[in-house]
C-alpha cells in the first residue's frame, strides 16, 4: 500500500470518475433523445437488463461461490460479492418482509451519481436505473424472476438509495421442442 | 424545493476528494458497449456513429477536466503549449487509464499538428469491429474526451481518431494556439 505511487495499476480496474462521468454523459443523450423521463428510465432499465446478462458470467467466473440455497443467500452474495467486484462499495441488506422474498439494499453512496444533481423537471427520472436493469439481467440468468425497483433515491432528495428486490418466481429452462 | 435548494449547495461545496475510486474494468466495458450499440441504433453510417460517440467524449472530457486540473495541478493552468501536452500524454491519461499514452509525436511538416499514439485504448479493449464497418474506431470516444480537454483548457484544436500504429489521435490546433505559443516563447 506504501507504493501505490508505483503501482501499474491493477489491470482489471478503471478510473471510477470515467465510469461516472461516461454514465452521465449516457443519461444526459438519453434525455436529449427521449420526450419524458418514463421512457429514459425503461431504456436505462434495458441497457441495464443487456449488461447484468453479460456481467453474471463474468461474476460467476471469477467470484467462487456456490450455488445459492436460498433468496437470503442470494441477497448477502448481492450485497457483500458482486456490488464489491463490481462497484467497489457494498450495500447493507435489510427490510426483509414477513415471507422472505422481498429485501431492500441500502446504499450510502452510488458511483453512478458521484457529481449528479437532477436538475428541476426531471423528478421522476431514476437516474440509476442502469442498476436496476442489471439486477433483473442477472438474477434471470441463475434463473430467478426478480422485480426490481428504486425506493428511495438520494439525488431526488432521500437520506439514503433504497433499492427493493422481490422474488416472483423460480425460472425454468424452457427444453427445446424434440429433446427430454 | 428548500429540499432541493438545500441539495444542490451541498453539491458543489463538497470537497472533490483525493479519491481515485475505481471500478471494476468489466462494469465500464459492458457500458461503453451498451453506449455503441445504442448511437448504433440512431445513426446510419461510421462516421456519424464514430461522431456520436465523440461528443459523449466530449461531454466528459469537459467535466473530466476540472477535475483533474484541480486536483493534479493545484489550481495552476498550463500556459505552453508542449507542457500541456506532455501532460496529456502522461499524468492525465495515466489517472483516466491507468498508463501512459505511448507516444506524443509532432507532425514533420505542420506544427499545427501533433501526434498521441496508443496501441491499444482501454476502450477498444474489448471491442471488435464488424468487417462491414471497416473503418470504425471507438475510440473517437477518447477523441471527444482529449478535444473537450484541449478546448477547455483554452487550446482549441480539433482531434481525430485514425487507425495507424494501433490508435493515432490526430491534434489539430487553431492557428492562434500556435501563434500564441511562439509569443509566449519569445519572451
Amino acid at each position: 500500500m506504501s507504493r501505490q505511487g508505483n503501482r501499474a495499476g491493477d489491470p482489471r480496474k478503471v478510473n471510477g470518475e470515467l465510469f461516472t462521468l461516461t454514465y452521465g454523459a449516457l443519461v444526459a443523450q438519453l434525455i436529449k433523445d427521449y420526450e419524458n423521463d418514463e421512457q429514459v428510465n425503461k431504456q436505462l432499465d434495458k441497457m441495464g437488463y443487456n449488461m447484468g446478462v453479460r456481467l453474471i458470467e463474468d461474476f460467476l467466473a471469477r467470484a467462487n461461490t456456490g450455488r445459492c440455497n436460498d433468496f437470503r443467500e442470494t441477497a448477502d452474495v448481492i450485497a457483500k460479492v458482486a456490488f464489491k467486484m463490481y462497484l467497489g462499495l457494498t450495500p447493507v441488506v435489510s427490510n426483509w418482509s414477513t415471507t422472505g422474498d422481498e429485501f431492500s439494499l441500502l446504499l450510502e453512496s452510488n458511483p453512478l451519481t458521484e457529481f449528479v444533481e437532477l436538475p428541476p423537471g426531471h423528478s421522476n427520472l431514476n437516474y440509476s436505473n442502469l442498476l436496476c436493469g442489471a439486477l433483473r439481467g442477472a438474477l434471470e440468468m441463475v434463473q430467478m424472476d426478480v422485480d426490481v425497483r428504486f425506493v428511495q433515491d438520494i439525488l431526488k432528495g432521500d437520506n439514503i438509495t433504497e433499492i427493493r428486490l422481490k422474488f416472483i418466481k423460480r425460472l425454468e429452462d424452457a427444453v427445446p421442442v424434440g429433446e427430454d | 424545493m428548500s429540499g432541493i435548494g438545500k441539495q444542490k449547495a451541498s453539491t458543489l461545496e463538497k470537497s472533490l476528494g483525493k479519491g481515485k475510486p475505481e471500478v471494476n474494468i468489466a462494469t465500464f466495458a459492458l457500458l461503453f458497449s451498451e453506449i455503441v450499440q445504442y448511437c448504433q441504433n440512431r445513426v446510419h453510417t461510421v462516421p456519424e456513429l464514430q461522431k456520436k460517440l465523440s461528443e459523449l467524449g466530449q461531454s466528459v472530457g469537459c467535466h473530466m477536466l476540472d477535475v483533474i486540473f484541480l486536483r493534479e495541478k493545484g489550481y495552476k493552468r498550463e500556459v505552453k503549449l508542449l507542457n500541456m501536452l506532455i501532460f496529456i500524454k502522461s499524468s492525465f491519461w495515466k489517472i483516466v487509464f491507468g498508463k501512459e499514452a505511448d507516444k506524443l509525436e509532432q507532425a514533420n511538416d505542420d506544427d499545427r499538428t501533433y501526434y498521441i499514439i496508443e496501441k491499444e485504448p482501454l476502450v477498444n479493449k474489448f471491442i471488435s469491429v464488424p468487417r462491414d464497418k471497416g473503418s470504425l474506431n471507438c475510440a473517437a470516444f477518447t477523441a471527444g474526451i482529449l478535444e473537450a480537454v484541449l478546448n477547455g483548457a483554452n487550446f482549441p484544436a480539433k482531434v481525430t481518431v485514425h487507425w495507424h500504429k494501433g490508435t493515432t489521435f490526430m491534434i489539430k490546433f487553431d492557428e492562434s494556439v500556435i501563434a500564441r505559443d511562439k509569443m509566449v516563447d519569445s519572451r
